[in-house]
């Protein structure tokens, strides 16, 4: 089967540039560079279907004469498939930004928490050895759990995630002129305590938000979302 | 009429359902009967699929009478049937937990014109996968499962949802973009998508590009089923979504992922070249996804990482690849889809009664809901594999087969599989320690919840269920054993959708004593 060097080379440059964007942290982005790799592995279809040749119609050629009608089904469907996945994918980046003001990808809680409880364990314990710093912390870490407590600001992120009461409930159309629902406690608290920087952009990403087309009444943004005091801290860090 | 055209109806029934339930999206009652009612019939017609796949072996539907090497086909035999049967019956018993909870907790705010719909789409993609006939239907039948999971796991859209279901879309989505360029691929060196000519053509191929072609397949299935290297989603997107949801997620979409994996490794590549890598993954998803259960501190965390751990069983007996060990793995699927829903549900009703599934906070839930603790228990002690309960039988099916597959690799996955055991019945001790027995907060202890009769009902259903697979073990591992046979045998499969010359076409068959594949 002879192949077409002209698509297969469109195919490698569209993969090409849409895996480049979908490493990108942008949600928008990685949209934009999955639309670039499908349209590239649809390509590999039509590579796939081999030469061109006469018209599939019933009785208007010799079959063996004619294109193969079947990748080009295949290629519809995808095409069709895509289109759906897309607008569901700029629909969850706009909820993004309405909610956090920007739609990044954002890092995974728990690698998070585990980072951030390393990190703590390092700065406590420099001087001890590895393996001592790390009992040392387990130990305390037991001691607190076993009374009852774990520290404040230890698990806001990670392990509370889940619970019902976290998940901030949206208004939706249905409960207008009715009260915001009350937001979980250490929500606040850790806003009062988050970086100036942090809430002073909150605060902007409020407005924006709230005046968004068909925006409910916004709701909090996590300051730990924040990228400016998030992210460079973290890639500090590795 | 031929009975060939049930194979169609889990398909279009909860299609059609999904359209009236949208135009009815006012009605919330209705809207509730007419989901049951659909999910009922489906149930219905899998067990009458059962039967009649047990009397005449492989049944198959062409859809508009096309041959099968151009058109749709729809196969059933008695892996599909099974599979039909236990996630009909599972998908059932999660609706009718669902909406209890919606009335009885404060996600009645959530839009929830939607969510009958939306489920009963995803109900339609899980059979469209089950049931389809070539690899570019079972793709559609993934995209339309997924799509309609990005769905569920955003109702809301709160912050915490749209944060996890960021990382699912963009998952989902790269597993999707390999399986298609790997259809892309078969479809270029064999010149057809229809799984029983493609195990005949496959047979022929290169070493080389047969073994390109199943990685790329193997990747794309692997994400979906959470394989080790493969898995770091799942944890992360879905404890997240509300229980119910998550427990069909985490009962029905990673196994979808394994039923694909399972055909691929008997129908399309039997005597696969890359068995050890296979049993590699298995032993690291297996030894890893158990040790980070134990590192959590959050209920559905704990469950999510046992849901990865376990799957490396299922994949210990795919890669064996012998009679034994895929009846022993068929069974598993069963056992596993139904004990990871229930205590996803379980979870649910924790986090009903307690308010919250931190364990640090949760505590002497054993004293205050008795009942619950029961629902938990049963199910957990399951998953552990604590005899009687089927997750011990599933589990000495797979370690017989490992004995008798008698190589290195059989005893090392032996040993990882029996610690992997002890490790989860830690990590279920753990959380029974804590949520249970554990001095309960003043919280909790004030907390007045009424818990919905439907909810308590729902799980008790789904550990009756689970209990069957129990009691009726012998006739259900006869069934699994005979559907591993057929499946490894491929020819019945294969001489039904194409007629007996092709099915003599076959390179490679089972061996003399049924047990292994082999080179003819």
């Amino acid at each position: 089967m002879s192949v077409s060097l002209a698509l297969l080379l469109t195919a490698g440059v569209l993969i090409a540039c849409g895996v480049y964007l979908v490493l990108e942290r942008t949600l928008t982005r990685v949209i934009l560079g999955f639309v670039l790799v499908g349209n590239g592995v649809n390509l590999l279809f039509i590579v796939a279907a081999g030469p061109a040749g006469k018209p599939p119609f019933e009785g208007s050629a010799d079959p063996g004469e004619m294109t193969d009608p079947l990748p080009f089904a295949m290629v519809l469907t995808a095409i069709v498939i895509s289109l759906g996945i897309t607008a569901f994918g700029m629909a969850l980046a706009y909820r993004a930004w309405q909610l956090f003001g920007h739609d990044e990808v954002p890092d995974d809680v728990e690698d998070r928490r585990v980072l951030r409880r390393r990190r703590r364990r390092s700065e406590d314990a420099e001087k001890l050895p590895w393996s001592q710093a790390l009992s040392e912390e387990s130990r305390r870490g037991a001691l607190m759990h076993s009374q009852g407590f774990a520290p404040a600001d230890d698990d806001q992120l990670g392990s509370d995630l889940t619970s019902a009461e976290d998940v901030p409930q949206d208004a939706t159309e249905a409960d207008e002129g009715q009260e915001p629902p009350p937001r979980p406690a250490f929500r606040r608290r850790a806003r009062d305590q988050g970086p100036n920087r942090g809430s002073d952009r909150e605060r902007v990403d409020d407005r924006g938000a709230s005046r968004a087309p068909g925006a409910g009444p916004a709701t909090d943004a996590d300051p730990d979302l924040d990228p400016d005091s998030e992210h460079t801290d973290e890639r500090g860090d590795a | 009429m031929s009975i060939e055209l049930l194979l169609a109806l889990p398909v279009m029934l909860p299609l059609g359902g999904a359209a009236v339930t949208l135009l009815l999206r006012h009605h919330a009652r209705v809207q509730l009967w007419l989901t049951i009612l659909t999910l009922v019939a489906i149930l219905t017609v899998a067990l009458a699929m059962g039967y009649y796949v047990t009397q005449e072996g492989v049944l198959v539907l062409q859809i508009g009478n096309w041959t099968p090497q151009l058109g749709i086909v729809l196969v059933a035999d008695r892996l599909t049937a099974l599979m039909l049967v236990v996630s009909s019956f599972v998908t059932l018993a999660v609706l009718v937990y669902s909406s209890a909870q919606a009335v009885s907790e404060q996600s009645g705010r959530t839009p929830l014109a939607i969510y009958h719909p939306t489920y009963l789409a995803l109900v339609a993609g899980v059979s469209m996968a089950f049931l389809a006939g070539d690899l570019f239907n079972l793709y559609v039948g993934f995209e339309v499962l997924l799509a309609a999971s990005y769905v569920l796991l955003t109702l809301g859209g709160s912050a915490s949802r749209i944060r996890a279901a960021t990382m699912y879309v963009i998952v989902s989505l790269l597993s999707s973009i390999i399986f298609l360029s790997a259809i892309a691929a078969v479809y270029a060196a064999t010149g057809t998508v229809n799984l029983a000519e493609l195990a005949v053509r496959l047979d022929g191929l290169e070493p080389g590009t047969r073994m390109m072609l199943e990685l790329m397949l193997l990747v794309a299935f692997a994400i979906k089923a959470a394989i080790f290297p493969l898995s770091a989603w799942l944890p992360d997107s879905y404890p997240t979504a509300p229980a119910p949801v998550t427990a069909v997620f985490a009962g029905l979409l990673t196994k979808v992922g394994i039923y694909a994996i399972l055909r691929l490794e008997t129908l399309l590549f039997p005597a696969s070249q890359i068995q050890n890598l296979l049993l590699a993954a298995a032993g690291l998803s297996l030894f890893i996804g158990i040790l980070g259960a134990v590192a959590q501190t959050d209920l559905k965390r704990v469950l999510s990482f046992t849901l990865v751990s376990h799957m490396g069983y299922m994949l210990f007996g795919i890669g064996m690849s012998t009679q034994l060990g895929m009846g022993a793995t068929i069974y598993y699927v069963a056992h596993h889809i139904t004990v990871q829903s229930t205590l996803f549900l379980g979870a649910g009703l924790i986090e009903t009664r307690g308010g919250t599934t931190n364990l640090i906070k949760l505590g002497g839930l054993a004293k205050l809901a008795p009942l619950i603790a029961i629902l938990f228990f049963i199910p957990a002690m399951n998953l552990a594999g604590i005899p009687p309960f089927s997750g011990f039988i599933g589990k000495v099916g797979l370690i017989e087969a490992g004995i008798q597959y008698n190589l290195a690799s059989g005893w090392i996955l032996i040993a990882i599989s029996v610690l992997t055991s002890l490790l989860t019945l830690y990590a279920i001790a753990k959380i029974w320690n804590r949520a249970f027995w554990q001095e309960p907060s003043e919280e909790i202890v004030q907390r007045d919840v009424r818990i919905p009769k439907v909810m308590t009902g729902a799980t008790a259903a789904m550990i009756g269920f689970s209990l069957l697979l129990t009691v009726l073990a012998g006739p259900i591992m006869t069934y699994s054993n005979e559907a591993a046979a057929s499946v490894l045998e491929r020819v019945p499969y294969v001489s039904s959708v194409l007629g007996d010359d092709a099915a003599d076409a076959l390179v490679y068959k089972i061996s003399e004593d049924g047990q292994r594949v082999e080179d003819r």
